[in-house]
């Protein structure tokens, strides 16, 4: 049972782009299918630009931007999108943070003064800043302190891999810093990286793009160009030799353990892709080289898991970035038992390659989850923001298909070679507490 | 400078996908829909599997360990043949159980849908459970049920639904380790023939395929599944109200888990849109009463939110937040304040309009994907209705008034209808909640 080329299956999505005079960047996907349409704003800053002592900054900062803005009132933007018939969130992640809504096509200029509304300006006060820290010390609590294996391993795993601190920081935050945040740290903030120069909008669903580029410019036109803060980079030397550490989770009732190597800079596809396949060898379905050792063959594990990013995202972070693997065991199994089978099936896979056969099913399913993420409109628009903010592409929507198949299995078989035992990172989960 | 908020431009009709709808001979039913897009199929299979009112327990653990082992291995292939062919195709393939029924659910490259379906035939009619795989994921199910139940989210839901539904199947819906352990392959197999049974299952596709050729492709594929019997329907779940707050202790808790719990209108009953109206204008969505009180004023919790779901024994409504330890008491005060408001107090005609323009825009944002219309049209024929119901259903919306909103909420979302549960570090917060309201401790 095979599916009779894989070759290339690249979507054909109409793309149009413009760039206003204050250096915002616009994508347009125009689809008529449905009466739907998604708007999405992506700013280039995420938890690795918050400054010292402001742990948590670029998360709390993404709150206050549904707090009110220029023609704006707490709770407005919620009212107005809902009230129309959509959904709305935002999300903060290493290297961006970003808006979005999905409404019925009906309320697109609608979503679109929403979103120039408050990039024109943020309204804060002092009591909806004290009100988001609380409640952004209750989605830590209910995401990270009152959950088993909360954290583990995004927000543990980074001190073990990196140095700098923009690299190694939670970016949800210390308790400390959140309640240290200030008006005047929000308003920099804003005025630094959220500039229409900094950002790229896009627009995927039922529109006309010719009117969208209208109601465009006439809601951001006129937002003053202010000074973007591009990103610095983030790039710091590699490890030499094996790092180890261990943390004890009070609410889990059985270890886990984390490796992470990095992978090169995601910005060169034709370097990277390789580990994006390489990590679905590993850990996708029974029939990957990782699940099938150590599910069904040893039985040492309850989960094997591996992903691309700290947050999972292979095509959404920038340098540095790990592959990470996570495996969820019995307390009956040593955590050097599983990670001497993944040794194991790492030097066999660096040794002794694999077949094309094997990277081309793999990447049949790859690429039919990619389209299942690209099918609704948000996941167009979103994968369009990203791929033109961080490599100046949104046509990768249509294009990734295709380069995914050109992936090679001498590429996977030279990825899963650099991961060495010498150039990663080790932490372990126990249940309880210290000893 | 003032703005002014754009108005919205006005909605076209709505346009139904057209749903062809076939019982295969055997009793299987096929919904499919052509839906233009990326190359993919969505395929649900929804097979009954309620649990008998004796022995459900045995049942709920059997089932899931049934859907856990169902792709170790058929006839033609094993474990791991399986598994490669999947991935050939392109295919996720979930196999997952609830109270109600056993789901297969795939997303699959279009042109390996034939190959999928000759799968799926083979899973129905020839699934061996071999006893290697089977005490592998058995003791894997062991392992995942700690870890499911180290959570406070799972600790509240089953404690909601052991006070709500009593002696009922819906009571308990997670395996117990200690049932799951005496498992043995053959009682699988023997739950597999008698249960998984083409009478009464719907079988939904989507994509960009024709329904008749959907439809043939199914009926060729599955042309062996002939197994005969009768769907066991699920009994009517009574739920019952208890007055009394249970709390269980969760030492050292940073934050308390509150769920309150009842019964709600089925979609087909006469104040299901009402009632739907009732619980957005609650706390059913954001711009909702109780998470701009507890969580946009307050700030006592980050994800406050209530929903009505509807399992086939009896819809239900459960509203839950997760709140800081040292605010239990007044988030609690808030929660009561909030049902009781609504269920004694008209809703204000904005507040009613905002949330009529969300529930309809909202079901044409869940239709607008393959997967989610898939999804959509697969529930919707398990409790009966069909596509027209998307049409329907809008109407019913439009002619609900603010004296139909406060008849639904004082009779499904008052605080005497609602049981309640809370999980937390009972040494931090029972003293509190006792002025509040009867404490029970479990």
């Amino acid at each position: 049972m095979r599916v009779s080329t894989v070759t290339t299956r690249n979507l054909s999505y109409a793309i149009s782009r413009g760039r206003l005079s204050n250096g915002l960047r616009v994508v347009i996907l125009p689809d008529p299918t449905s009466p739907v349409v998604a708007v999405a704003v992506y700013y280039d800053v995420g938890m690795r630009s918050e400054p010292e002592g402001r742990t948590g900054f670029a998360h709390l900062f993404e709150h206050l931007m549904f707090q009110g803005s220029a023609n704006l009132k707490k709770t407005d933007h919620f009212t107005h999108v809902q009230g129309a018939g959509g959904v709305l969130n935002g999300s903060t992640h290493v290297d961006y943070t970003n808006y979005y809504e999905v409404l019925p096509s009906t309320a697109t200029e609608l979503a679109l003064f929403l979103e120039a509304d408050r990039m024109r300006s943020v309204a804060l006060t002092q009591e909806n800043l004290d009100n988001q820290v609380a409640v952004v010390q209750n989605e830590i609590r209910v995401n990270v302190q009152n959950r088993p294996y909360g954290g583990f391993p995004w927000l543990q795993i980074p001190p073990v891999l990196f140095e700098s601190f923009a690299n190694t920081h939670d970016g949800y935050g210390s308790f400390v810093d959140l309640e240290a945040a200030t008006l005047e740290d929000a308003q920099s903030f804003f005025d630094r990286y959220y500039a229409p120069a900094n950002a790229v909008l896009a627009i995927a669903g039922d529109v006309d793009p010719d009117q969208v580029m209208a109601w465009v410019e006439a809601h951001f036109g006129d937002i003053p160009k202010r000074k973007g803060g591009s990103p610095a980079p983030f790039a710091e030397p590699e490890l030499t030799e094996e790092r180890r550490s261990v943390v004890h989770d009070t609410l889990a009732p059985a270890p886990a353990v984390a490796l992470a190597w990095r992978t090169p800079d995601p910005k060169n596809l034709t370097t990277y892709l390789p580990y994006v396949v390489l990590t679905e060898v590993l850990t996708d379905g029974d029939a990957s080289r990782l699940q099938n050792r150590l599910l069904l063959k040893d039985r040492i594990a309850t989960s094997v898991g591996g992903y691309l990013g700290i947050m999972g995202e292979p095509l959404d972070a920038r340098d540095p970035t790990p592959l990470l693997l996570e495996v969820h065991h019995a307390p009956d199994v040593e955590a050097d038992t599983v990670i001497r089978a993944i040794d194991e099936e790492l030097e066999r896979l660096a040794t002794q390659g694999l077949d094309q056969d094997e990277v081309d099913r793999t990447v049949a399913r790859m690429t039919a989850r990619y389209f299942r993420d690209v099918d609704p409109v948000l996941g167009r628009a979103t994968h369009a923001a990203v791929f033109e903010q961080q490599r100046g592409r949104a046509e990768l929507v249509n294009e990734l298909p295709g380069l995914l198949a050109k992936v090679t299995a001498a590429q996977v078989k030279k990825a899963a070679g650099t991961l060495r035992t010498d150039n990663r990172a080790v932490l372990e989960l126990r249940p309880g507490s210290p000893a | 400078m003032t703005r002014t908020v754009p108005a919205l431009a006005k909605a076209r009709a709505v346009r139904l996908p057209a749903v062809s709808d076939t019982v295969l001979d055997s009793g299987l039913r096929v919904l499919a829909v052509r839906r233009p897009g990326v190359p993919l199929a969505e395929v649900r299979l929804r097979i009954p599997f309620a649990a008998p009112a004796k022995g459900s327990a045995t049942h709920v653990a059997r089932a899931h360990l049934l859907a856990d082992t169902l792709l170790s291995g058929t006839e033609q292939r094993d474990a791991n043949e399986i598994a490669v062919a999947l991935q050939g195709v392109g295919a996720t393939l979930s196999v997952n159980v609830d109270s109600d029924r056993l789901a297969l659910g795939s997303s699959v490259l279009l042109d390996g849908l034939g190959g999928l379906l000759a799968l799926v035939g083979e899973l129905v009619t020839s699934a061996t459970f071999p006893k290697r795989e089977v005490e592998g994921e058995r003791d894997r199910l062991v392992q995942e049920l700690a870890i499911h139940r180290s959570s406070a989210g799972v600790v509240a839901r089953e404690a909601l639904f052991a006070r709500l539904y009593g002696g009922h199947p819906y009571a308990q819906d997670l395996p117990l380790s200690d049932d799951v352990q005496l498992i043995k392959p053959k009682q699988l197999r023997a739950l597999h023939a008698a249960r998984v049974l083409p009478a009464g299952s719907i079988l939904t596709i989507v994509g960009d395929v024709t329904p008749a050729r959907a439809t043939a492709a199914v009926a060729k594929a599955l042309a062996g599944w002939t197994a005969t019997g009768s769907e066991v329907l699920m009994s009517h779940a009574e739920t019952q109200v208890s007055r009394a707050t249970l709390l269980v202790d969760r030492p050292g808790a940073v934050q308390t888990t509150i769920r309150l719990g009842g019964a709600a209108p089925a979609r087909t009953d006469a104040d299901f849109a009402a009632t739907a109206l009732a619980n957005l204008v609650f706390g059913g969505y954001f711009s909702s009463r109780w998470v701009s009180n507890i969580r946009e004023y307050k700030g006592y919790t980050y994800s406050p939110s209530s929903g009505l779901d509807h399992p086939l024994g009896g819809s239900r409504f459960v509203a839950g937040a997760d709140v800081a330890t040292a605010v239990t008491a007044p988030a609690l005060l808030e929660t009561l304040y909030e049902l009781g408001r609504i269920a004694t107090s008209p809703v204000g005609q904005d507040e009613l309009d905002r949330a009529r323009r969300y529930a309809i825009g909202t079901l044409a944002l869940g239709t607008a994907s393959q997967a989610g219309l898939a999804g959509t049209l697969s529930q919707l024929a398990a409790s009966g209705l069909g596509v027209d119901w998307l049409r329907e259903y809008p109407k019913q919306l439009n002619a609900v008034t603010v004296d139909d909103v406060l008849a639904a909420a004082a009779r499904w979302l008052a605080p005497t209808v609602l049981t309640p549960v809370l999980v937390g570090d009972r040494a931090a917060v029972a003293d509190s909640l006792q002025g509040l309201v009867e404490l029970e401790f479990g």
